[in-house]
C-alpha cells in the first residue's frame, strides 16, 4: 500500500514537474517573441546567427541529402520495375522527399547540428555569468542573445530543407538516370506530372517552417534553462536533440494527417 | 546637509524560500568615493549582497537603497535606468566569448547609448589603455590570460563610467602579480571615476592594502566590521581567524558531524 | 569590418541558395504552370454519378490537360451530383460540347473528358453543360452483364 502510494507521489511530483516546465517554456517563448524587435532592426545580430545555424550546416545537409535520394533511386527502382512502371522513380523520389524525408531528416540533421550548438553556447554563457553580465549592463538577454539565434533558426531551417530535396532530388537523379537508365523524359514529366506546388512544395515548406520553430524553441530554451555547471549545459544538450527529435516525428504525423487527408 | 550615501541596507533579509535565510539583518552602507569591502568564507551570501544590490533580487524584508533608490518597489524600467550608472566585474570576467576584446569593451556603449562608432573607438581606446591593454584590442577572449582577462572586463565595467563599482571575487584564481595589479587598478579607477566600489573577497591581504572599510560576513550576518587597521589589531576571534589564516578558531574546521569514534566502530 | 562583410557574403549566398531551390522545386520539379494561377472559366456539369472523381481531377480534351474540376457537390432537387470545373481561358470550347468521366488506364485516377460539339457560341463561365456521361461503376457493369446472361440462359430454356 505504502509502496503504491508511493508510487503516484512519484509520478505526481513528475508530471507537474513537466507541467511547470511546459508553462515556463511557453512563457519564454512569449518573452522570446515579444523581445524580437532588435533581431531585425538590427539584422546583423541575426544575420550571425543564420550563418551558423544555416551556412554551417550546409554540407551536412548536402551530403546526407544526396545520399537519401541515391538509396530512394534505389529501392524505388526496385519495387517500381516489379509494376513495370521503373519510370515513375522520379515522382516517387521527388514525392516522398518533398512530402516527408526533406523537411523530417533535414530537422533531424538540424536539431543535433545547429540546436546542440544553439544550447551548449547559451548554456555556456550562462554558466560563464555573460548572460548575468549582460543583464547588469541593462541589456536584455533574451532580446540580445536569445531572440537572435531563435529568429536565424526559423529562417535557416525551410532553405535547408529546400536544399536537402533538390540535392536528394537529384541523387535520385544520378542513380534512376545516369545509373540505371532510365529514359530522363519520362523521369523529369512523370515527376512534374505527379508533384503539386501547392500540396507538396507548398507543404513541405510549411513542415519545414513549423520544424524550424520547434527545434529552435526548444534549443534556445534549454540552453537558458540548463543549469549553470558543465554537467547541466551536457545534460540540456542532449535533452535538446531527444525531444527535438520526438517533436519533429510528433508534429510531422499531425501536420501529415492535417494536409493530405484524402482529396 | 549630510551626503546620502550611495548603498545603505538597513535590517536587511534575504532567502529563495520563508524557512531558510540566507541574508539576515544585513545592515551595510557604502559613502561616496569609497572602497568598501565585504570579506567571509565561501558560499556565506556575500555575492548575493551583490545580486540584491543589482535588483537581480529582491530583498524579502528590510529596506535596500540604491542611489536614493527602493530596491524592494523599484520598476523594471527604473532599474535599467539604474543599472546604467553601475559597473559590475564578474568573478572569471564573464567576458562575451564570441566577441574580440575590443567589442567585449564596445559592448555597453553599443547597446546603451547612440554615440558615433569613431567616439565609440576612441573611447574604447581609452579605456582599455587605462588598464594597459591597448594593445590587446584585436585578440579574442580565449587568447588572454586570466588576469588579462580580468583587465579587459574592469575596462568593460567601466565603459559607461559607472558611480558605483562592483566586484565579485576580482581576485581569485590571479597570480600574485596579477592580483597585485587588478589591486591597484581598482583603486585607482576608483578614484579617478569619483565612483564607490563595493568589492566582495575573500583575499584578505590585498584587500585590507587597497580598501577603506572593511564588513566580516559569516552565515548570513554581518559579525564585525571596521576600518583596515582596526581589523588587523582586531581581538574579535572570528576576525583574528580570518585575517590571519588560521584553519581552526571560532569557526569550526570540521563541518557538523556524529562522533567520530562513533561512525568508524560502526553500529 | 572586414569579418562582417565574409559573413555577410556566407549568409547570402545561403539564402540565394535556397531561393534557387525553391525556384527549382516550382518550375523543373512541380507542374506550378498548369492551372494554379491562370486565368480561367468556370463551367458546370451534372452527372448521375461522378464515381471516383475528386477535386483537382484534370479536365481533358484529346489527351491533353485543359482545367481541373474545383468543386463537386450534391444537387437535392435533381438527386445529381455538381461537378464544377475551370477550363483555361486560351482554351475554347462550343456550347454544346459533352462531358464524360474517363479512367485513365485499368486502375488509374479518373479524370473529365470534354469533347467539342459543333455551335458557334463558345462556352462562358456559368454555362452548364448539356450533354454528359457519368462514370462507369465496375460493379453495375457486371451486375447487368450477369443479368444479360441470366436472360438470356432463361429465354434459351424456354425455347
Amino acid at each position: 500500500m505504502q509502496f503504491i502510494l508511493a508510487l503516484f507521489g512519484a509520478l505526481g511530483a513528475r508530471v507537474n514537474g513537466a507541467i511547470t516546465r511546459l508553462g515556463f517554456a511557453s512563457r519564454f517563448i512569449l518573452a522570446v517573441l515579444r523581445l524580437s524587435g532588435p533581431s531585425f532592426v538590427r539584422f546583423t545580430l541575426t544575420i550571425r546567427e543564420i550563418y551558423f545555424a544555416g551556412v554551417m550546416s550546409l554540407v551536412i545537409i548536402s551530403v546526407s541529402g544526396l545520399f537519401v535520394g541515391m538509396v530512394l533511386g534505389l529501392q524505388g527502382y526496385d519495387i517500381l520495375v516489379r509494376y513495370a512502371s521503373a519510370d515513375a522513380v522520379g515522382s516517387m523520389v521527388a514525392l516522398s522527399l518533398l512530402r516527408e524525408l526533406g523537411p523530417v531528416v533535414a530537422a533531424l540533421l538540424f536539431a543535433s547540428r545547429a540546436g546542440s550548438a544553439i544550447t551548449a553556447e547559451i548554456g555556456l554563457m550562462k554558466t560563464t555569468e555573460q548572460l548575468a553580465a549582460m543583464e547588469m549592463m541593462a541589456v536584455d538577454p533574451i532580446a540580445r542573445v536569445v531572440a537572435p539565434r531563435f529568429w536565424g533558426g526559423v529562417i535557416s531551417m525551410p532553405i535547408l530543407a529546400a536544399i536537402f530535396s533538390i540535392v536528394g532530388i537529384f541523387g535520385g537523379y544520378l542513380i534512376a538516370v545516369i545509373l540505371i537508365g532510365v529514359d530522363e523524359g519520362a523521369f523529369w514529366s512523370q515527376m512534374q506530372a505527379a508533384v503539386d506546388l501547392g500540396s507538396d512544395v507548398g507543404n513541405g515548406f510549411i513542415k519545414s517552417f513549423v520544424f524550424g520553430i520547434a527545434v529552435t524553441w526548444i534549443a534556445v530554451f534549454e540552453g537558458y534553462d540548463a543549469p549553470p555547471t558543465a554537467e547541466g549545459v551536457s545534460g540540456a544538450t542532449t535533452r535538446t536533440v531527444v525531444w527535438s527529435a520526438l517533436a519533429i516525428l510528433g508534429l510531422d504525423f499531425i501536420l501529415t494527417a492535417l494536409m493530405f487527408r484524402g482529396a | 546637509m549630510a551626503e546620502e550615501p550611495v548603498v545603505s541596507l538597513q535590517n536587511v533579509s534575504f532567502g529563495y524560500d520563508r524557512t531558510r535565510l540566507v541574508l539576515s539583518d544585513i545592515s551595510l552602507v557604502v559613502p561616496r568615493g569609497k572602497l568598501v569591502a565585504l570579506m567571509g568564507g565561501s558560499g556565506c551570501g556575500k555575492t548575493t549582497i551583490l545580486r540584491l544590490l543589482g535588483g537581480v533580487m529582491r530583498p524579502t524584508s528590510g529596506s535596500a537603497r540604491v542611489f536614493g533608490c527602493d530596491m524592494t518597489t523599484i520598476r523594471v524600467a527604473e532599474l535599467y535606468g539604474l543599472r546604467r550608472r553601475m559597473g559590475m566585474l564578474f568573478q572569471f570576467g564573464a567576458l562575451f566569448t564570441d566577441l574580440s576584446v575590443f567589442d567585449n569593451v564596445a559592448f555597453p556603449m553599443r547597446e546603451r547609448t547612440d554615440l558615433p562608432e569613431s567616439i565609440i573607438r576612441d573611447l574604447v581606446l581609452m579605456k582599455l589603455h587605462a588598464v594597459g591593454l591597448r594593445g590587446a584590442h584585436g585578440l579574442m577572449p580565449h587568447q588572454l590570460s586570466g588576469g588579462m582577462a580580468r583587465r579587459v572586463a574592469l575596462a568593460r565595467g567601466i565603459a559607461l563610467d559607472p558611480q558605483l563599482m562592483m566586484y565579485d571575487e576580482p581576485f581569485t584564481g590571479l597570480d600574485p602579480i596579477s592580483l597585485a595589479i587588478i589591486g591597484q587598478l581598482i583603486r585607482r579607477l576608483n578614484d579617478a571615476l569619483g565612483a564607490s566600489s563595493i568589492i566582495v573577497t575573500h583575499d584578505v591581504e590585498e584587500s585590507l592594502r587597497i580598501v577603506d572599510y572593511v564588513y566580516f560576513v559569516a552565515e548570513g550576518r554581518i559579525i564585525a566590521e571596521g576600518t583596515p587597521d582596526a581589523v588587523r589589531k582586531s581581538a574579535a576571534p572570528f576576525v583574528r581567524q580570518f585575517v590571519h589564516g588560521e584553519a581552526d578558531g571560532s569557526l569550526p574546521f570540521h563541518y557538523p558531524a556524529p562522533p567520530y569514534r562513533e561512525q568508524l566502530m560502526g553500529r | 569590418m572586414n569579418r562582417n562583410r565574409l559573413l555577410d557574403l556566407w549568409v547570402g549566398f545561403f539564402v540565394a541558395l535556397g531561393i534557387a531551390a525553391l525556384f527549382v522545386l516550382a518550375l523543373k520539379v512541380a507542374n506550378a504552370s498548369s492551372f494554379s494561377a491562370g486565368a480561367s472559366y468556370s463551367v458546370i456539369g451534372k452527372f448521375d454519378n461522378i464515381g471516383g472523381l475528386k477535386v483537382r481531377a484534370p479536365v481533358k480534351s484529346a489527351g491533353v490537360v485543359v482545367g481541373r474540376v474545383t468543386d463537386i457537390s450534391f444537387d437535392n432537387e435533381s438527386f445529381e451530383a455538381v461537378v464544377v470545373f475551370a477550363v483555361a481561358d486560351r482554351y475554347r470550347f462550343p456550347r454544346d460540347s459533352s462531358a464524360k468521366i474517363l479512367t485513365s488506364g485499368l486502375l488509374g485516377e479518373q479524370y473529365i473528358g470534354l469533347s467539342a460539339g459543333g455551335d458557334t457560341v463558345n462556352l462562358k463561365t456559368g454555362d452548364t453543360l448539356k450533354i454528359t456521361q457519368s462514370a462507369v461503376i465496375l460493379e453495375n457493369l457486371i451486375g447487368q452483364f450477369l443479368y444479360n446472361r441470366a436472360a438470356e440462359g432463361g429465354a434459351g430454356d424456354k425455347k
